[in-house]
Parts: C-alpha cells; structure tokens; sequence
C-alpha cells in the first residue's frame, strides 16, 4: 500500500468573479521512502494541494474534493484534532521563505521543542536534547548554543536547516517539501537538498518537493508530475522526464533551464504567454493557447492524463500523436526551434 | 540597553526643556490677557499694576523671564495661582490621585474588554457575531466622551437617572472611605473606557487577522500544535506587541487629565484643574498642568520603548 495516495482531488475556491479551478482533479501516489517532484509555473496549483493535504486549506470559500489516503487513513474527512495529531508528527512540511516561516519573537531551540512536546510525551529537557540534536543533525555549529538565538540571529540557509530540524524532529513518514530552495542563494540551495537528501534516507521519509524548477528535482526525486492549470500534465521517473518528455508543455520547462554544456550564448527559451485564468480556464486542452503544436480540435477537446504505452508508468495528457510528439521532441533537442520542428513533422499542416 | 536608556533619558531631558520653553512662549510671550492686570482685580491703579509686574518679574527681558521661570520649575516651583495664592506643585500633586485612579480602572476595564473581544472578532472574521461587534465598536468610538457621560448619568445615575444604579454627578467628591469612592468611580471608568475598549477591540482584531496570516502561523499549524495556543502564543503574542505602543500613548495623555471625563462626572483629576484654570486664565496653573502632562507623555513614550525591546528580540539595542 502506498503511503500517500491522492485520487481526484479538487481545491476550488469561490470567489466574486466566479469559482477559482485552483486545483482540478489530480491523482499520485508516493511510495514509503520516495521521492515525488511536483513542477509547475506560479498558480499552477502546486502548493494549494499540498497544503490540502496537510489538511492547512483554512479559506472558506474552498470546496474540496476527492480523497487524500495517508498511510490507509482518509485525511480530506478526518476531525480537526485527528489532523493535527497527523500534522508534524506524520506529516511535516517545510517552506519557501524560511525567516518568515519561524516566529520572530521565539528562539529557534524553543520552537523546535514545541513542535516535539506537541506530539511527544516528553520533559522540556528531553525535548531540548532531541532539539539540540536535530540542530547537529541538520549541520548548524554548536547547536546547544544556536538554539538560545532568535531567528533574526540566523542566515537564510541556516534558517532553513533549523525548519527542516523542526520537521523532521518527530521522525515524520512523509516531509512535504515546499519551494524549500527558492529564497536562497545558488550555493545554498545545493546544500539545502543534499541536507534533506541525506536526511530522507537515515531517516526512511518520504519526500515530496514542490518547485517551479526542474533542476531542483531532477538529483532528487523519484518521480515527477508536472503541473499545469490545476491538472497534473505528465508524470513519469525523473529519468524518464528529462530523457523522453512527452508533453509540449514539459519540453518547454526543460528548454528554459541553462545547461552547461550548451554554448554560453545560446539564448534560454522562454514558454511564450502566460498561464490561464483558473476562473476561465481555455476549452478544449488547457494549455493550447501557448502550445505551438496546437490543432483544431485541441481545443474542443479535452485531453486526459493517460498512459504512453499501455500499462507504463509514463502518463502524459496531450492530444498529439504519440509518434508525432517522438519526433517533435527530437527535433527540438536537435536545437531547432518549436516552429521549424512543427513544419519538418508536419509541413503539409502548416502550410 | 544601559546605553540606549541612558541615550533616551538625555533625550528625554531636552525634550522637556522644550517643551517648558514652548509653554512659555505660548502663555508668556504671545500677547494674551496680561498677567499683572488679571492679578490686580478690578479697575486697578496704574501704580498697583506696576508693582504686581515687579514682584512677578514681568518687567524682566523674556529671556530672563524664562530662565526664572526655569530655574524655578527644576526646584520644583510652579508659581502660585492667580486665583487663589496658593503654590501650583501641591495643588497639582492633590488632583493628580484623582486622574490616576480613573485612569488605572478605565485602562483596566478597556483591556479587560477590547482584548477578548478583539481576538474574538479576529478569529470569527466576517462571521455575524464579527460585525455585530464591530458596528457597535464604531458607535462606541464615534460617540464623544461628554455624550456618553451624560447619557449614562440621565439613565443610571442615582438621583436623575432613569434607573438609579450607580452613584451619579458629584458622587465621587462626595464619597467617604474607599468603597464609596469605587462605587462612585464605576460610571466615569465605563464612560472613559468605552471608547478605548472599541478602539482597542477594532485595532487588536485588525493587526490580528493579519498576524494570522503570516507565515510562521502556518509553520505553527503544521507542527500541530493546537489552535488555541495557534491563536494565544504565536498569533497573539505578535498582534499585541503594537498595542503596548498605543497603550503607553493613551496612558501618557490621559495622565495629563481627562478632561472630558472629570468635568462631566467632577472628579477633581487634572483636566479638570486645567479646565477650571483655563475658564480663569490662571496662566501659572495652566503651564503646570501642561507640564506635567507633557512631562507624562515623554515618560511613556520611554517606557514603550524599553518595554518594546524586551517583548521584540529584534529591537534589542
């Protein structure tokens, strides 16, 4: 039995323009120990059912639905005070901006000893030990001393070390991960994922990492879903995503991000447009305005999340031809541009 | 932070020497009624007029009237009335009780009120309950003190009230022994309060509402950790540190007198001493009660801002 296993979940929220499509319908699951990239642009959706999950969607105007199973247990139903028996003991999570996520007014030690006596039964001495010692673990010098500073006294990468003590304190099954590398510095942010890379495997948790950048994921994790507008797009092995992408959208991701073995003046590619509006999402395949590949037909109709080859792992939600995408993705990577690689696959089309 | 009180204290210091020197630009320099003729009486001689202004001083430069008056002020002289002779100092130390323990009940009250009810609202946004509370907060706040005072006394108070209560109109200047004094003190405190108590509850609730928004509130969440003490000790803690602000502040002015609040009840405080001096030009009364009311707010604003560092790690010096 998997430990997470999200089926269908839906995060809409009611608005005065109209009802906010924040997240549409997704499906995952995340294996014991696992690591699951989520990827996708701003308002795509990412961080709203994560936070879902944590049972941490408190407007109330939301409306959700599907079905959230942790570890054989349905969270979307379960009662206030079972949640928070769930949350940072189980289930813990990290943030993007980690000065803003620890109370300024606390010491770090402090906080991290509510999050244990929260769940665990113990003295505040014995919580200060086990605080002191994630401190250690997650490499921050002279932890006993640093654990008396507030978080003003921290620096970014060190605040973030002290979220990630706080999270994993309570030996959590599954850490939700979101954007934890996004307010750092280049150099930091190497850190800060090898940090919760060497701490996923000592201590067996399963790992679930927002970001907006696939090269945050692509060391990391296991799987990937890519997310667009609400929607999971593709999802697939990490290998397989940036071997053989299968959605336009995807490819456009993997076009944006510098390599270092491409010439230092090749320009990055940008996706052209800007994501859709989740109260009028596009008909048809929600990403069909930005898509250069884009028929008729897409968009009327819709394309569902299914898998490349029967009873693969690679699910993609695209209305192009399986051949035709194989040969898109092809010239693409051959350093043609979407346009000339649309007209040397299909030109009686494009003419 | 021994250096930083010390910096505010030297800073307190100048502060109130310019406000002595304010004061007495404004009530000895700028032509009011002249002070020698209001102290001779009626239809004086020009020859009474003239000695008064000799033992006053006032045929002295006004620089050197002002470092008299100075000099007089740091030994703790205030001049006497023109009313009635008598030394400003003890006068001023006489009513100051009165405006202190109206002051001290009223913020009790206010806290004991607007708090609970702010930290309610915040946490029922937009709930009926929400804006029940704060429609009447905003009538509390827009009616005037005197109004209010009156109001409650025509329905309250013990001898015109429609509903005899509560000791009403001069009850407090006639009251013997403590209990009577309280009991006396239970209307000025809730008319004074009330005001307070919305403007408390409105100004808690909004600083609350946005503290729950922060980030380390879901951090907070996602330990786990019960929602009451989401909302008491990382919710709380953080909206309440503004209103130490704003109560330093209020306490501060209405130290000086509340005005409104004593004359409508006649409480001997000092706004009513300032008023009573004012309806009689009684200058040397006026700029004592200013003093000590300016004298109240610098001190205030000292202990805000050294109570301020000990609750905000960051703001420490």
């Amino acid at each position: 039995m998997a430990l997470l296993e999200v089926r269908d979940l839906a995060v809409h929220f009611e608005s005065e323009d109209g009802l906010v499509r924040a997240v549409d319908g997704i499906s995952y699951t995340v294996e014991r120990g696992r690591t699951l990239g989520i990827v996708g642009e701003s308002g795509s959706g990412k961080s709203v059912s994560s936070l879902t999950v944590m049972g941490l969607t408190r407007a109330r105007n939301a409306r959700i639905s599907g079905s959230v199973v942790f570890d054989g247990k349905e969270l979307l139903t379960a009662s206030d005070d079972d949640m928070r028996g769930i949350r940072g003991d189980d289930i813990a999570m990290i943030f993007q901006d980690p000065l803003s996520s620890l109370h300024p007014f606390y010491r770090v030690g402090d906080q991290i000893v509510e999050a244990i006596r929260a769940h665990r039964d113990v003295s505040k001495a014995q919580a200060r030990d086990r605080a002191v010692e994630m401190l250690g673990l997650v490499g921050i010098p002279e932890p006993r001393k640093r654990a008396a500073a507030y978080p003003h006294e921290f620096s970014g990468g060190m605040r973030q070390r002290a979220m990630i003590a706080m999270a994993l304190a309570n030996d959590p099954k599954l850490l939700i991960a979101d954007e934890p590398t996004t307010a750092l510095d280049v150099t930091v942010q190497a850190q800060i994922l090898e940090l919760i890379e060497r701490l996923q495997q000592e201590f067996d948790t399963a790992v679930v990492v927002i970001t907006h950048d696939l090269g945050v994921v692509a060391e990391m994790a296991d799987d990937i879903a890519v997310m667009y507008a609400g929607r999971i797009i593709e999802h697939a092995p990490t290998d397989t995503i940036f071997r053989e992408p299968e959605h336009p959208y995807t490819w456009g991701l993997l076009r944006s991000i510098p390599k270092l073995d491409s010439p230092r003046d090749e320009a990055l590619t940008p996706i052209d447009g800007r994501p859709p509006s989740l109260i009028n999402l596009p008909s048809g395949c929600s990403f069909h305005p930005r898509c250069p590949y884009v028929r008729p037909a897409h968009r009327r109709v819709e394309p569902a999340l299914e898998p490349v080859e029967a009873g693969g792992d690679h699910r993609v939600a695209c209305l192009l031809a399986h051949a035709t995408r194989r040969r898109l993705w092809h010239e693409l990577r051959a350093g043609r541009s979407p346009e000339e690689a649309r007209s040397l696959v299909e030109p009686e089309e494009v003419a | 932070m021994f250096a930083y009180i010390v910096r505010r204290l030297v800073w307190v210091v100048f502060l109130l020497l310019l406000i002595t020197l304010i004061t007495f630009v404004i009530f000895s320099v700028l032509p009011a009624g002249d002070p020698a003729r209001l102290r001779a009486g009626r239809q004086p001689t020009p020859e009474l007029i003239q000695s008064i202004r000799e033992s006053l001083g006032l045929d002295k430069s006004k620089p050197e009237q002002f470092l008299q008056y100075l000099g007089n002020v740091v030994q703790g002289d205030f001049g006497f009335s023109y009313q009635n002779n008598q030394d400003v100092l003890p006068q001023i130390l006489d009513r100051l009780p009165n405006t202190m323990i109206l002051v001290v009940g009223a913020v009790i009250l206010w806290l004991a009120i607007g708090i609970p009810i702010g930290i309610l609202s915040a946490v029922k946004t937009g709930s009926l309950m929400d804006r029940v509370i704060m429609g009447l907060a905003l009538l509390a706040i827009s009616a005037p003190v005197y109004f209010l005072g009156l109001v409650a006394l025509f329905l309250f108070a013990d001898d015109i009230g429609r509903f005899p209560l509560l000791p009403g109109n001069s009850a407090f200047n006639d009251a013997e022994g403590a209990a009577d004094k309280f009991l006396a003190l239970l209307m000025p405190w809730a008319v004074l309060a009330a005001s307070f108590a919305a403007v408390y509850a409105r100004f808690l609730r909004g600083g609350l509402i946005e503290v729950l928004n922060e980030d380390y509130i879901r951090t907070a969440r996602a330990k786990g950790v019960s929602e009451r003490r989401v909302i008491v000790k990382h919710g709380l803690r953080s909206a309440l540190t503004p209103i130490v602000t704003l109560l330093g502040l209020d306490i501060g002015i209405l130290l000086g007198g509340a005005i409104l609040t004593e004359t409508v009840f006649n409480i001997q405080g000092m706004g009513r001493f300032a008023y009573d001096a004012i309806v009689r030009s009684d200058l040397p009364i006026i700029q004592g009660t200013v003093l000590f009311g300016a004298f109240f707010i610098v001190i205030m604003t000292l202990i805000v801002d050294i109570v301020y560092a000990f609750l905000d790690p960051r703001v420490r010096y």
